[in-house]
């Protein structure tokens, strides 16, 4: 009862005019910067942390929040329709809203993305506002051997049930690790794999420079060879009769929606996890627990659910251990952890005692945010499709020009620029010959991550990998994890044996 | 006006009775030579690696531990690769179809070699030089649109990028040597 009093007084500061004007600007904001290839919600809210120090804190995390929901919903709608990524977090998004898009279906895909958005945000900012300090608690219990177990299985996802091609599909992963592993090292501060050391290469390789380079240049190149010289015209339907349409699409998402939304959460509370681990991972558990996994990459609505929910979902729960323990789970929420600083609050505990007009008022925003980022993004749909409409041999230089753009703006480096292209030719290559890309993407994300609880895991046992095995959570995921290893192996000896069978 | 080519990886490399006419180099070729190439990377990668400690040393792990392993696994799947292609087991290593047919060569180049040129053209006369010089060429002489069309892109796509990156979100794109043509904007704006 005292948690619903809480609920209604936050709502009562959500809805005063400023603050839902706030909220409209900074949802149509963060849509417009999480459409831009390259740029996502850290942008925004970086950009426009000083703007906040007009306004009181309240309406502040109120407004930066509305940016970090709208970016969250707008990286989708240049994955789905141009097939650059447009923000880290979309990145999964590509791999089958493109697809749709390719297939006449872009409106289908946008409409998906906004309501399995808007899903994923409220189940999270729910569970957000029932189970806040316990969830916290959990989540700290999750350490490196646990966390390495989850990004081992998020590999797994992709070999167990990846390809046709098991080899190929493997080398994938591999190489994506192998790049995640350039630059600096995290422990020794020696310089790795730089390449004769070129000095852009100290930096590490940007994972967003791969996926434009793939997705976007490389996109195009296969698109540019597949159009045999002739114009080309994508399917672009409107309508608000075909919206709804779309809507009744969604019965056969349920299932992605919840993965992504409740995975999405949790991976989301993790400390230096965040939202694009988050989509990536609920994209491969939605594709293993699927029925028609082998649609999953040609454009299945699920690919496009899953880490949509999920990167919403991770949004807010990434605020979980920023507002609780002081502890941001990703790099945006590290910007708004500095700017509370900034405003004279001080994340933690105390923070729901000592504050509670600040953190109610900016838990009721997450559900009035989230609702009016879907209708923004609704209201859009047709302006979106309707880029579509150009004709392909003018969308291909406008498209490269995003993808010079948006290999430039994440680090203002033209070394980078020049990797895109170059992953974009040799991405192009690879696929002609059966190299799934998905994977490479997916391991640089997480290679960090799995390097170093993998490393921390290794200190902590004194060497012995037994401990991924003894400790409960990290067992069974393990397990789970090796499972789906061997799995290809174990179809591999039934198709061996089923002959053999037959003939007896 | 063709539909959007839908056509997937699997579908290309299986297409029966496609015109083998100048299949020097078939995608069963380029498979072994993509397979060989990435073990003689990996390879490069597992030396590169190999600079740096590898193992498990004073409660710590080399820093070339984790690359040279997975390095390691990449050669091994490579290997994996070249067996499958002997074997002829996936439809890669079946495929006599071109992996490139002539036209496609052409295309490619033309697209990837303008896309490097302009790479290069922006340490020199900058992003907002190098762009509409891009789209002039491309819509121009690539795609042929009218020069109405070409020229309208070609002068508005800096105008927008300058507003939107230089002056709302205050990313400074490169201007190479035009740099001191854009000090009266930033007198105005800045």
């Amino acid at each position: 009862m005292e948690l619903l009093q809480h609920l209604i007084d936050g709502f009562l500061i959500t809805i005063q005019p400023l603050n839902l004007l706030l909220i409209l600007i900074g949802c149509m904001v963060g849509l417009m910067i999480g459409v831009i290839p390259g740029l996502g919600s850290v942008n925004g809210v970086a950009i426009l942390l000083p703007i906040t120090f007009l306004v009181p804190p309240t309406s502040a995390i109120i407004f930066l929040g509305a940016i970090y929901y709208g970016a969250m919903y707008g990286g989708a709608i240049s994955s789905i329709l141009l097939g650059i990524p447009g923000a880290s977090t979309a990145v999964a998004t590509t791999f089958d809203g493109r697809p749709l898009a390719l297939n006449g279906k872009a409106d289908q895909a946008l409409v998906a993305s906004a309501i399995a958005s808007f899903v994923g945000g409220s189940i999270a900012v729910i569970l957000f506002t029932l189970f806040a300090p316990p969830m916290a608690n959990f989540a700290l219990e999750f350490g490196p051997p646990e966390e390495f177990a989850l990004m081992l299985l998020a590999f797994a996802t992709f070999v167990g049930l990846g390809g046709s091609d098991i080899p190929k599909t493997l080398f994938s992963i591999l190489l994506g690790l192998a790049l995640s592993a350039v630059g600096l090292d995290i422990v020794s501060g020696e310089p790795r794999l730089i390449f004769g050391g070129i000095p852009g290469f100290y930096s590490g390789i940007n994972f967003l420079v791969l996926a434009i380079g793939v997705y976007g240049i490389g996109e195009v190149l296969w698109s540019v060879e597949h159009s045999h010289g002739q114009e080309m015209l994508y399917k672009a339907n409107l309508g608000f009769r075909r919206i709804l349409n779309g809507i009744k699409h969604l019965k056969t998402t349920v299932r992605s929606t919840l993965i992504g939304s409740f995975l999405g959460y949790f991976i989301g509370v993790l400390p230096a996890a965040g939202a694009t681990p988050a989509s990536l991972m609920s994209y491969g558990i939605a594709k293993m627990m699927a029925k028609d996994s082998d649609t999953f990459g040609k454009g299945n609505l699920s690919g496009v659910t899953a880490p949509e929910a999920a990167n919403n979902s991770a949004s807010v729960g990434s605020m979980l251990p920023m507002m609780t323990l002081g502890i941001p789970g990703s790099p945006t929420t590290a910007i708004l952890l500095g700017g509370m600083v900034i405003w004279g609050l001080q994340p933690g505990p105390r923070l729901f005692v000592d504050h509670q007009d600040f953190v109610w008022g900016a838990i009721a925003s997450m559900y009035v945010a989230n609702l009016a980022a879907m209708l923004i993004n609704l209201a859009f749909i047709p302006l979106f499709v309707s880029v579509l409409k150009l004709p392909f041999s003018i969308l291909v230089p406008i498209i490269f020009v995003f993808c010079m753009v948006g290999g430039y703006a994440p680090t203002q480096d033209m070394h980078d620029v020049w990797l895109m292209l170059l992953f974009g030719i040799v991405g192009y290559l690879l696929r002609k010959l059966n190299y799934p890309m998905a994977p490479i993407v997916l391991a640089i994300v997480l290679g960090p991550l799995a390097e170093t609880s993998l490393r921390q895991s290794l200190l902590i046992s004194n060497g012995s990998s037994a401990i991924f095995f003894t400790r409960p959570i990290s067992g069974t995921i393990m397990v789970t994890a090796v499972v789906l290893f061997l799995l290809p192996v174990l179809n591999f000896l039934k198709k061996r044996l089923r002959p053999q069978v037959a003939a007896r | 006006m063709n539909k959007p080519n839908s056509t997937t990886q699997q579908e290309t490399l299986q297409q029966p009775g496609q015109s083998q006419s100048g299949a020097n180099f078939s995608v069963r070729h380029a498979d072994l030579v993509g397979a060989i190439v990435l073990a003689a990377f990996s390879i490069y990668l597992m030396f590169e690696s190999a600079k740096l400690p590898i193992g498990y040393f004073d409660s710590e792990i080399g820093a070339g531990t984790f690359p040279f392993w997975v390095s390691f696994g990449m050669l091994g799947c490579c290997v994996w690769i070249a067996i499958n292609w002997f074997r002829r087991n996936n439809p890669t290593a079946q495929s006599t179809v071109p992996y490139m047919e002539r036209e496609a060569l052409i295309r490619f180049r033309s697209n990837a070699g303008l896309l490097a040129a302009t790479l290069l053209s922006i340490h020199v006369i900058g992003m907002y030089g190098a762009v509409p010089l891009f789209l002039l060429i491309y819509l121009r002489f690539i795609s042929g649109r009218s020069w109405r069309l070409t020229v309208c892109f070609a002068l508005a796509t800096p105008v927008v990028m300058f507003f939107f990156f230089e002056i709302m979100l205050r990313i400074i794109l490169p201007k190479g040597y035009t740099e001191p043509l854009f000090y009266p904007l930033y007198q105005i704006f800045y």
